[in-house]
């Protein structure tokens, strides 16, 4: 215990506060931490009970549970719900709790404002929210927001939404500023960059994507609001500008934000294989570079999701290569990873199992990623449920599984508890099962034509939609578990060591666990 | 690489006073925006919302600030604490980089692609079937859609107010400069000699910009709705404008800082931040005097 207890002499608080106001004026990154993680598995459920709305009615053919005009809203607020307010805060609390530990820090470089990138969220989240009630009704132009249906036939609860992505941009950017600050500047001696644990590396690389394109889509949603309000004509082809613009804009700032939204998960990926694995990371300046050309082609790959908008041919050739450029490092990944378990000692605690979940099915969306990316097939492919199908592969058992499986590697250490390991076995094989019911069908009705985002569907459709709501229900039920799991785990159970699992390796394992209120005030010295 | 005396804060009430200030205005500012376009007259409730947002905002920057401040001047910061804030401001600058490039790219993308498209050019022609009539020039003086969305008479010439205004920041830049060298040569007289000219100049800029402003809106029919010209004149060189406006009021607190005496020739980051900020807001300036005003 005598990294928890030696030191902050100058100013003298040793715990945390007492009562609800140690969350509220908190500067702790391991409270900023848990109150990320906390907000974002509030809003899973909340945007998991939109999808299951979406699923209902998409149950069978024909119109029953709710109008379309709802049904409009529930795609747009279940995928600005999961992109802003599940997926980035779940990494971001990942982040706040184990960077420091990894990079032997005492807290994040700039604390206070680490505590205002979180309370943003939940103002910002609550006025997205209230949309709903109002008369207007909520966005309901999905998640792209395209305009003109986000311009000129937009609802007037446009202007929230609008000043509300503000908020999120505001938030993410003094985020990844922290971050990065706290990454280049607060390692302990000895912790060169290239020894820094792939979490690190991962969310470093991150954190400069961020930066990079939060900017941009404060950009966008302002050509918007000028639009709206003010008579600009930036989307408005009557006066000069071009919709097409917005889907240029918001895309430069969108694929880099689809790799926002997986790069962390490869970090945690890459610290969970060789744990249980027992043998180091196969290739690891490699999983470096190949992490760096990714966050380099996710910013020349944009209109690959404009592929039928009319482009140049010229245009549609040079971003089809570009995208597929991006196969050559992802599999650089994906083969270091199954190399890494190559005659490892390999245990399947509920971590791993995730984890291995992760580089199957993430693979399977990085596939079908593969075949979208050919410009001719994708116009076909292009809106149908077939897109819906590999987006949700790459983002549900890719991104939310990596947050999954991070959660239970780490869980010991945050409550100082081992978790129930049936339980999350338990919570693990109904997931799997859940994600694949819900989302391996769409790949044949999207091939055969569905469309994405309509609320009814012809009949020949009807039996893999049933199905696919069968598995969200499933999937959707199963993470209660992983609720009642952690839970159970704060609440007690066999106690952790320090090192917590056999095989692992770093500085977050040297600590006690539960890992004290202050860490590493005297930093550690790495060899 | 870190050292025994990094500075962790104690709780703090700043965050969520932010934070409710920050919603306070964005929702104020979305109602106040639905308020007006409904054709709403006078002030409404979404008013008083922002108002109040804004003053807390205020306030909590106010208290925040001062507190960093004082924590700086009683020794708490080590040279460690400092690099923070270099990156966090590097990086912040770079975020600021990256919204203006959305504008800027806005503006590229209709001059090289949009507007010749719009006048059939390109392998798309079946675009110029919505005007036939339309003919692509920039400054585009005839939108597509003609007199249903007249296009200003003329557009700003750059070889006057711009030119001017270009000479100012430009000279504004050297003159930070030269208060640098100044406190860095512990000589408080030229620093506030020096920074006190920055401002002046930085304060000369703003009102010629307004001049000009005045000019294009009741001479030139140049506005915010003349079309996709006035829609990137005014986004670009407005934030922009906004900018030099926090620039200078940034410098000016700096100024105030040095008449009472709080830097050190080795330690006045709050300084060497501003003046960073203001060779930014420059920078943007040489991208929009020839992209905006003579291109």
């Amino acid at each position: 215990m005598t990294t928890a207890t030696a030191h902050h002499d100058d100013h003298g608080h040793h715990g945390p506060a007492k009562g609800i106001m140690r969350w509220v004026l908190t500067t702790n990154h391991k409270d900023i931490g848990s109150m990320y993680l906390w907000f974002s598995f509030t809003m899973l459920f909340i945007g998991g009970a939109m999808a299951l709305i979406i699923r209902s009615e998409l149950f069978q053919p024909g119109m029953q549970l709710i109008e379309p005009e709802f049904f409009n809203q529930m795609t747009t607020m279940h995928g600005l719900i999961m992109v802003f307010g599940v997926v980035m805060p779940a990494f971001v609390g990942l982040a706040n709790w184990m960077v420091p530990l990894m990079v032997g820090a005492p807290d994040m470089a700039l604390p206070r404002m680490n505590n205002w990138s979180f309370w943003i969220l939940p103002f910002a989240f609550g006025m997205l929210l209230l949309t709903l009630f109002t008369e207007a009704g909520a966005p309901n132009f999905g998640w792209t927001f395209y305009a003109p249906l986000s311009t000129t036939y937009a609802p007037s609860s446009v202007t929230f939404f609008i000043f509300g992505v503000h908020m999120m941009g505001i938030s993410s950017i003094m985020g990844a500023i922290n971050i990065v600050v706290t990454i280049l500047n607060l390692r302990a001696p000895g912790m060169t960059l290239m020894k820094m644990p792939l979490f690190v590396w991962t969310w470093l690389i991150t954190a400069y994507l961020l930066i990079a394109v939060m900017p941009v889509l404060a950009g966008v949603v302002t050509m918007m609001l000028m639009d709206i309000h003010f008579g600009t004509s930036f989307f408005d082809a009557a006066g000069g500008g071009d919709p097409v613009l917005f889907q240029h804009v918001f895309w430069f700032f969108g694929h880099p934000e689809v790799y926002i939204m997986i790069l962390p998960a490869f970090g945690i990926v890459s610290q969970i294989i060789p744990t249980f694995a027992r043998k180091p990371l196969f290739g690891y300046a490699s999983m470096v570079y190949a992490t760096s050309s990714i966050a380099f082609l996710s910013f020349i790959v944009w209109a690959h999701h404009m592929f039928t908008v009319g482009l140049p041919l010229e245009t549609e050739l040079f971003f089809m290569y570009a995208t597929m450029l991006i196969a050559i490092p992802t599999g650089v990944k994906v083969f270091n990873w199954v190399s890494t378990m190559f005659r490892g000692s390999m245990t399947f605690e509920t971590p791993m199992l995730f984890a291995l979940a992760f580089v199957v099915l993430f693979t399977i969306g990085g596939f079908s990623g593969l075949m979208l990316a050919i410009a001719p097939a994708d116009f076909q492919y292009h809106d149908t449920y077939f897109v819906v199908a590999h987006f949700h592969y790459v983002l549900v058992p890719g991104a939310l599984f990596g947050i999954i499986a991070g959660v239970y590697y780490w869980l010991p250490k945050w409550t100082g508890n081992y978790y129930d390991e049936k339980l999350g076995k338990f919570h693990f094989w109904m997931s799997f099962i859940g994600v694949n019911v819900t989302f391996f069908p769409m790949h044949f009705i999207g091939l055969a034509g569905m469309p994405r985002r309509i609320p009814d569907y012809a009949l020949q459709f009807a039996d893999f939609n049933a199905i696919a709501t069968v598995g969200a229900f499933i999937f959707g039920f199963s993470q209660l578990v992983l609720l009642y799991v952690v839970i159970k785990s704060i609440r007690g159970g066999e106690k952790a060591t320090d090192e917590v699992w056999e095989g692992a390796e770093g500085l977050e394992w040297t600590i006690p666990s539960p890992a004290p209120y202050h860490t590493f005030a005297e930093p550690p010295h790495v060899k | 690489m870190a050292t025994s005396s990094y500075y962790v804060p104690e709780s703090s009430y700043f965050p969520i006073v932010a934070s409710l200030g920050l919603i306070g205005m964005a929702a104020g500012a979305g109602g106040m925006m639905n308020h007006m376009s409904a054709g709403g007259v006078g002030y409404a409730f979404p008013h008083l919302v922002f108002l109040v947002g804004s003053l807390l905002m205020a306030f909590v920057l106010f208290n925040w600030f001062s507190k960093v401040i004082v924590e700086s001047r009683a020794g708490m910061y080590s040279p460690q604490m400092d690099r923070s804030f270099r990156w966090g401001m590097s990086w912040f600058i770079f975020s600021e980089v990256m919204f203006f490039a959305a504008f800027f790219g806005a503006l590229l993308y209709v001059r090289q692609w949009a507007g010749p498209w719009l006048d059939g050019q390109g392998d798309k022609a079946s675009t110029h079937m919505l005007w036939p009539s339309f003919d692509y020039a920039w400054p585009m003086f005839n939108n597509p859609a003609g007199a249903d969305l007249p296009g200003p008479n003329a557009v700003i010439d750059p070889w006057h107010i711009p030119l001017l205004n270009t000479v100012l920041l430009m000279s504004s830049s050297v003159t930070v400069t030269f208060a640098h060298h100044a406190l860095r040569a512990m000589q408080r007289g030229r620093t506030i000699f020096w920074l006190g000219f920055t401002v002046v100049l930085g304060a000369i800029f703003v009102y010629f910009q307004i001049i000009e402003y005045i000019e294009a809106y009741t001479e030139l029919g140049l506005t915010l709705d003349s079309g996709i010209y006035g829609s990137t004149f005014f986004m670009l060189t407005g934030f922009h404008g906004a900018h030099v406006t926090i620039g200078a009021f940034i410098l000016f607190i700096m100024w105030i800082r040095i008449c009472k005496g709080h830097f050190t020739p080795d330690q006045h980051f709050g300084f060497e931040a501003a003046a960073w900020y203001w060779h930014f807001v420059d920078m943007v300036w040489v991208g929009l005097f020839f992209f905006v005003y003579i291109l």
